[in-house]
């Protein structure tokens, strides 16, 4: 059996663990309120986009545009967006996975791939796996809609010159603290819009345009391409720190229980000195008793 | 009053601003407008500039980025990327942005890749400054 001294140390180190998965719980906790109130403060803006955007799809014959071609897919783009930082129980491990499975897939398909890294834990994973043509780390502590600009800005225009012909987006999608789906979509070329969706009557209004409406699209197209990017990146950083928060929440109540039995495991032990201290002390008062 | 004309203003970080004004000025691509209460529908795409507007006979500026405006006849609804209003703008960093746009135009070539994004920060730059002033 292992020294009270032993134990007792033992008992302070994971007392002190505790205490800093406890912290990190916190601290992950706000910034998770945080991102929640960005993604509720984002909805409006997305709402009122794709209403204007599906009406004006209506009205133009959207197919012409670069970014809705379709062509044979040979050469593919990937981005893949994971967190930066790790601690997070899955989060990471989970999206990395599905990104790998794809990637084989598309290879295994004979397709040339490439693959846009978002995150820091992603670009370190495929950093000799992949071909990385692009990366941005370090950026989900504090960002805004210049870098899904600067993203989306890498990506439009090698699709549109023809450098590639698919690109697909695997982020994590936020369902609640605990729960975060990887989910893959195809970004380019763009799911054609405002074919099944019933537009209002009263919305129907009669614009007039300015300038015309190709050139109006072509603008709302690339808006679109922003804040699809913007809101991945929104629900990455908010299902990091939501993930981080149930992981952290996890490690403090198993070092609970760990406190727990070695704190059982302790008394054990110092019952177990006093009781061989007791025998030591009526064995040797017997012995002189006899003497 | 009934010539009041409802304003919002919507970034994809918050509704910036929501309220009745009396005319507001957009920097449209095709040139600035005014709008009035009763003006004809009409949908016009926004580009970097200053958009004020008057509400309680005070006048507010605001630096924007690109987006688009959709005016009805009591209502416009502006969605931009960014929007910045005149006493929040950090004018040591647009001066900075400035000087980094202008130094580093002077080193590319025009047809490069990076001139075109570089001419847009200088832009939004230059308004930054010129609406902080206000």
């Amino acid at each position: 059996m292992a020294s009270l001294k032993d134990i007792k140390r033992k008992v302070s180190a994971v007392q002190k663990t505790k205490q800093i998965t406890r912290a990190m719980n916190m601290v992950a906790a706000s910034k998770f309120k945080s991102s929640q109130v960005r993604m509720e403060n984002f909805r409006p803006y997305a709402g009122k986009f794709m209403d204007v955007l599906n009406s004006l799809a209506l009205r133009v014959n959207t197919m012409s545009h670069p970014l809705l071609a379709v062509r044979d897919p040979k050469k593919i783009r990937v981005v893949c967006m994971t967190s930066d930082r790790g601690l997070c129980g899955g989060f990471n491990t989970n999206l990395i996975k599905a990104t790998e499975r794809f990637l084989k897939d598309k290879s295994s398909e004979g397709k040339e791939i490439s693959l846009l890294s978002v995150g820091r834990k992603g670009r370190d994973y495929f950093r000799k796996k992949a071909n990385i043509i692009g990366q941005w780390v370090d950026i989900l502590s504090k960002f805004d809609m210049t870098l899904s600009v600067s993203i989306s800005d890498d990506v439009i225009a090698p699709f549109i010159k023809e450098e590639y012909d698919e690109l697909y987006l695997i982020y994590n999608q936020f369902v609640n603290v605990s729960v975060q789906r990887p989910t893959i979509i195809r970004l380019f070329p763009l799911p054609s819009i405002g074919q099944d969706v019933d537009v209002d009557a009263d919305k129907k209004l009669d614009y007039s345009y300015e300038p015309s409406e190709e050139i109006l699209l072509k603008k709302l197209l690339t808006m679109y391409v922003h804040v699809l990017v913007f809101r991945a990146l929104l629900e990455t950083s908010a299902g990091e720190n939501g993930a981080r928060m149930a992981a952290m929440d996890n490690a403090t109540s198993n070092c609970e229980d760990i406190i727990k039995s070695l704190t059982l495991k302790m008394n054990k032990a110092r019952q177990a000195a006093i009781t061989a201290e007791l025998m030591d002390i009526v064995g040797g008062t017997e012995a002189l008793a006899k003497g | 009053m009934a010539d009041e004309l409802m304003l919002e203003i919507v970034t994809p970080e918050k509704m910036t601003f929501s309220g009745k004004v009396e005319e507001v000025t957009i920097p449209g691509t095709e040139g600035e407008f005014g709008v009035l209460r009763g003006h004809e529908a009409f949908l016009s795409s926004v580009d970097i500039g200053e958009l004020n507007f008057i509400q309680d006979n005070k006048k507010a500026h605001y630096s924007v980025n690109t987006g688009y405006a959709e005016v009805t006849a009591n209502k416009v609804t502006i969605l931009i990327e960014t929007a910045e209003r005149s006493d929040h703008i950090d004018k040591d960093r647009a001066l900075k942005a400035k000087d980094n746009a202008e130094a580093r135009l002077a080193q590319i070539a025009k047809d490069d890749v990076e001139y075109e994004k570089m001419r847009a920060a200088l832009a939004r730059a230059i308004v930054r400054l010129s609406v902080s002033e206000k």
